[in-house]
């Protein structure tokens, strides 16, 4: 078969036809449960918004990678600390508006976790920097166990809740149109992302720190013999890494309750969807984020809920498989050397 | 006198690289390439650094994709080949940047070198089967063979990188040669040997081409290089620029000019 | 350096040594003598039920170090290996009416002792074949991505169980396994289980290492050594690591059935993420490249979280049991930033130094991770 798949119109052609045949079966299974276009843009704008989380996740993914070659498994931990600090500072008993109280919340949310990221950095990493590679997942993994094991201690294994941004309360406001019902916070969540798209395009294109990020990875070596201090880049990455997951945290959080071992599964999803981006390009794990979100969405909703997990794996193995440089196509080859 | 045609190849021509040519993305690291290898001669790749002598070696290994042209070994096309496959054709190699294995021995990374004179599996190792058992044996013996063709049995217990430098590089060309290969590519062997280290590679060279095993160098040393190849073809910026015996290139005014500009450059 | 003398049968003595300690161990639990229970003893910690729990992920283990320890490759997904072996030996050896295979083929499950031992070989195949078809493309990646691919792996296989309906029991699981028998002899109480359960992982041991030191483990030291050199020698790596990888999982398979017909109930619970992960800290923490060094880390992790949940309880008020997790972060991460060749090379350092203390130059234990700087 992998004789087959060497020509690369053979690609092309096999990739469309799979696309197509994909189609037919999902229409397919829609039609056997009475679907009709309403139902499926629901599921895609759906599926969009949980996708854009992923895209949030997957960014910090990348930037990590990109910087220092590691995969962070702590990243879910970012994504659940950010969460629960936030809620944590919104049901504090303070003399505040409740509007101004969720805006503190959400920045206490991602400073914290900031902070965090870059303890987690200096402590476990630094120390490690020059381990296997083996050795440096198996600690983030580590760094992960710890972050869900405070959590299960200092908030319990409830679920808990946070206000949505637009009506300050846990009932969100609903947008309607010809049948197709949006969550207010689904706007929310695609405006954060939005912003902080174009914020990281500002710091990579257009300050000197973002530029001596880029150099690190590109070439370490180089960046170092151009004064570049690669220990406090890794830091750095961390740091970002930790805020971009937080902010995915904070921002999801209305729509899906916060508890303490959320941060595992939409960790996973956000690193398939920045191997979606070849791990290596950012548009890539934006695009990977929001496809896998709809794809995992349409398909769960034509067969069975309990499903949706599988088919984020699924994509995952299809695309390790048969595109490891991403959707975009990262660096020349991607994942097999 | 330049045989870098597609028809008649001589009887003796163990490897034959033609119109070789390897892209790195927007870098053209081999251009058109062609050159033969005789059987049974010593001969040599040399030319100033990034001329893509190594590119050279890694497309004949098949550890590197070829962009174009063709790698014929024994007459047989081997581009596109894997790297064991390759190997188990009779042809093997060492490493400008040393790749002796550094969580073994020195016999056991010589022992590795025969693994494919060997061929027992996962069932006869687990379950001790006597057969098994036997080859391991002989295993074990060959390469300590080898080690003492190269002056290393002394050493056979030692972690490989507890080796000084200069013998890591020679163990490498025992583990190379314990393939027994009938085509053997040595990369910048001399690399960072002095000058009695470099004598004894000389001298080891000649006694590997004695058993009947062709030799292609790349080197940088030319005083080594001019001393023990018996022709050379000289590489710049990915192109031949010259091709023959040592005294035709050490005359060559491309070779001279590539290596030193317009200065008249002494080898001998 | 062939060994010569005894040394020659170095592994297998020392399998005979361990499989000494293994029986005494349940002798005396068999025995009592004076009327001591190994929960007397310890407090409740470990008792025989941990004993045969060990033994089981110990055959696990030991193949998940072959595979990272020796191939350099990474699974976090074998918990979903060890749930096809369970799985399926629980499905092919339970008559309950309306599940499992009944469903589909009433009657066709056999009833004769032979019966289950024939299903655990046919977990065997079934999962080295998936293994096998899984594996050839998911082998070609390298480090995390094979890491990511093997997750995913053991994560569809755990949610398929999970939402296997009445084939697989979903949530509830396959109950009412059998209990093994050879003819009459039945493997019941816990002691004869005991001893069937560590006679599998000492001969499981004992075959790795075999494995480990024959040309095949060779072939796979010299990939983790360099794979360039390793090609260049002649080592097909894409065949070594797939054939270890299968043999990893037939291992796991055959420890999921010990555990099914163990359990007596089969549910998707432990074959999840966490599952694999507890397998890899276990593997980690025993020394990856240490096959001698898999009992110890199951042992010790077992142990850790016994204690933790033990002590902690009393400690922090209102501790569920589950803060052993955090303590196990911490643990893992400090062994790995500390001794991350486990402790089993940290074992044969201190052994090397009892025999050598004054020698200046020790050789290496040469069985260990070689350090990459990044």
């Amino acid at each position: 078969m992998q004789n087959i798949v060497r020509t690369r119109s053979a690609r092309i052609g096999a990739t469309v036809a799979a696309m197509v045949l994909l189609v037919a079966v999902v229409l397919y299974l829609g039609h056997a449960k009475g679907f009709g276009a309403i139902q499926y843009v629901q599921l895609v704008l759906d599926g969009i918004r949980g996708g854009s989380i992923y895209a949030l996740i997957a960014l910090g993914f990348v930037v990590v990678f990109n910087v220092t070659g590691i995969i962070n498994f702590a990243q879910g931990g970012f994504v659940m600390s950010g969460a629960m600090l936030a809620v944590a500072f919104n049901n504090l008993d303070l003399p505040l508006p409740p509007a101004l109280q969720l805006a503190l919340a959400v920045v206490f949310g991602v400073a914290g976790t900031t902070v965090i990221g870059a303890l987690v950095e200096r402590l476990t990493i630094f120390p490690a920097r020059h381990s296997h590679t083996l050795t440096l997942i198996i600690i983030t993994v580590g760094v992960y166990i710890f972050m869900q094991g405070m959590a299960l201690l200092v908030w319990g294994a409830n679920a808990y809740n946070l206000p949505a941004f637009s009506s300050l309360a846990l009932e969100d406001q609903i947008l309607r149109s010809g049948g197709i019902m949006l969550k207010a916070q689904s706007l929310w969540i695609w405006g954060t992302l939005a912003v902080v798209l174009v914020g990281l395009y500002f710091f990579f294109e257009r300050t000197i720190l973002g530029k001596a990020l880029r150099a690190c990875a590109i070439n370490r070596r180089a960046a170092e013999l151009m004064g570049i201090n690669p220990s406090r880049m890794s830091l750095l990455s961390f740091a970002m890494a930790a805020a971009l997951g937080a902010i995915g945290g904070v921002v999801l959080s209305p729509a899906t309750r916060p508890i303490y071992d959320m941060g595992l599964k939409l960790g996973l999803k956000g690193f398939i969807a920045a191997i979606m981006g070849g791990m290596v390009s950012s548009p890539g794990a934006v695009v990977g984020g929001i496809l896998l979100g709809v794809l995992e969405n349409v398909a769960a909703g034509v067969t069975r809920a309990g499903f949706k997990d599988i088919f984020a794996f699924v994509v995952l193995i299809l695309i390790l498989l048969f595109r490891p440089q991403g959707i975009i196509g990262g660096g020349e080859r991607g994942v097999e050397q | 006198m330049l045989a870098d045609s597609g028809g008649g190849v001589a009887e003796n021509t163990i490897l034959e690289v033609q119109d070789l040519t390897k892209q790195f993305g927007g870098l053209l690291a081999l251009d058109d390439l062609s050159f033969e290898v005789k059987s049974g001669e010593i001969f040599s790749i040399i030319g100033p650094n990034g001329a893509g002598k190594t590119t050279i070696f890694n497309l004949i290994s098949g550890v590197l994709s070829t962009t174009g042209g063709e790698i014929r070994f024994q007459s047989k096309v081997i581009n596109g080949l894997k790297p064991h496959v390759i190997a188990g054709l009779g042809l093997s190699r060492t490493f400008q940047n040393l790749q002796v294995f550094n969580n073994m021995s020195v016999l056991e990374n010589v022992m590795v070198g025969r693994h494919l004179q060997s061929a027992y599996g996962m069932i006869s190792a687990g379950l001790r089967l006597p057969g098994g058992q036997r080859e391991e044996r002989e295993i074990a013996d060959r390469a300590m063979e080898h080690l003492a063709f190269v002056g290393l049995d002394s050493m056979a217990a030692m972690s490989a990188s507890s080796l000084p430098f200069g013998k890591q590089r020679t163990l490498e060309i025992a583990r190379a040669m314990a393939t027994e290969p009938k085509l053997l590519l040595l990369d910048e062997p001399g690399a960072g040997l002095n000058r009695p280290e470099k004598d004894s590679l000389e001298d080891l060279v000649r006694r590997i081409r004695e058993r009947g095993v062709t030799v292609v160098l790349v080197e940088h040393d030319m005083a080594f290089v001019m001393g023990i190849a018996e022709r050379i073809i000289v590489l710049d910026y990915g192109e031949k620029i010259a091709d023959g015996t040592p005294d035709e290139v050490q005359k060559d005014p491309k070779v001279i000019a590539a290596y030193l500009g317009d200065e008249q450059m002494h080898l001998m | 350096m062939q060994r010569e003398g005894w040394r020659r049968h170095q592994i297998s003595i020392g399998i005979g040594v361990f499989a000494i300690v293994i029986f005494l161990l349940g002798w005396l639990e068999m025995a009592q003598p004076m009327g001591f229970e190994f929960s007397d003893i310890t407090g409740g910690i470990v008792t025989f039920d941990t004993l045969i729990r060990v033994g089981l992920l110990t055959t696990v283990v030991v193949g998940l170090n072959m595979l990272m320890g020796h191939a350099g490759q990474i699974s976090l997904g074998q918990a979903g290996f060890y749930a096809i072996g369970a799985y399926v030996s629980a499905i092919m050896t339970t008559k309950a009416a309306n599940r499992g295979i009944n469903v589909l083929f009433p009657g066709a499950i056999g009833e004769d002792w032979w019966w289950p031992w024939l299903m655990i070989l046919a977990g065997m195949v079934i999962t080295g074949g998936i293994a096998y078809l899984i594996g050839r493309p998911v082998l070609r990646l390298k480090g995390h991505y094979l890491a990511m691919g093997t997750l995913g792996v053991g994560l569809i296989i755990f949610v398929l169980f999970r939402e296997g309906g009445t084939f697989t029991g979903a949530a509830d699981g396959v109950g009412s396994v059998p209990r093994l028998s050879i003819g009459s002899f039945e493997f019941w109480p816990r002691d004869r289980y005991y001893f069937l359960v560590w006679a599998v992982a000492l001969a499981v041991m004992w075959l790795s290492l075999n494995i480990v030191n024959s040309r095949v483990g060779r072939g796979l030291r010299a990939i983790e050594g360099s794979e360039l050199a390793a090609q260049t020698m002649g080592v097909d790596i894409e065949k070594f690591k797939l054939q270890v990888f299968v043999l990893s999982t037939v291992y796991a398979s055959i420890a999921g059935s010990l555990y099914a017909h163990y359990q007596t109930l089969v549910n998707p619970t432990p074959f999840g993420f966490v599952g694999s992960l507890d397998l890899v800290i276990m593997a980690a923490l025993g020394g990856l490249a240490s096959i001698w060094g898999a009992p110890f880390g199951v042992a010790i992790v077992y142990v850790i979280k016994e204690v933790l949940r033990a002590r902690l309880s009393t400690l922090l008020r209102g501790a569920g049991g589950e803060h052993e997790i955090i303590i196990f972060g911490v643990l893992l991460v400090l062994i790995m930033i500390f001794m991350p060749q486990g402790l089993s090379y940290a074992a044969g350092r201190a052994f090397a130094w009892l025999r050598n203390p004054s020698r200046r130059e020790r050789e290496e234990p040469l069985d260990r991770l070689p350090e990459k700087a990044t």
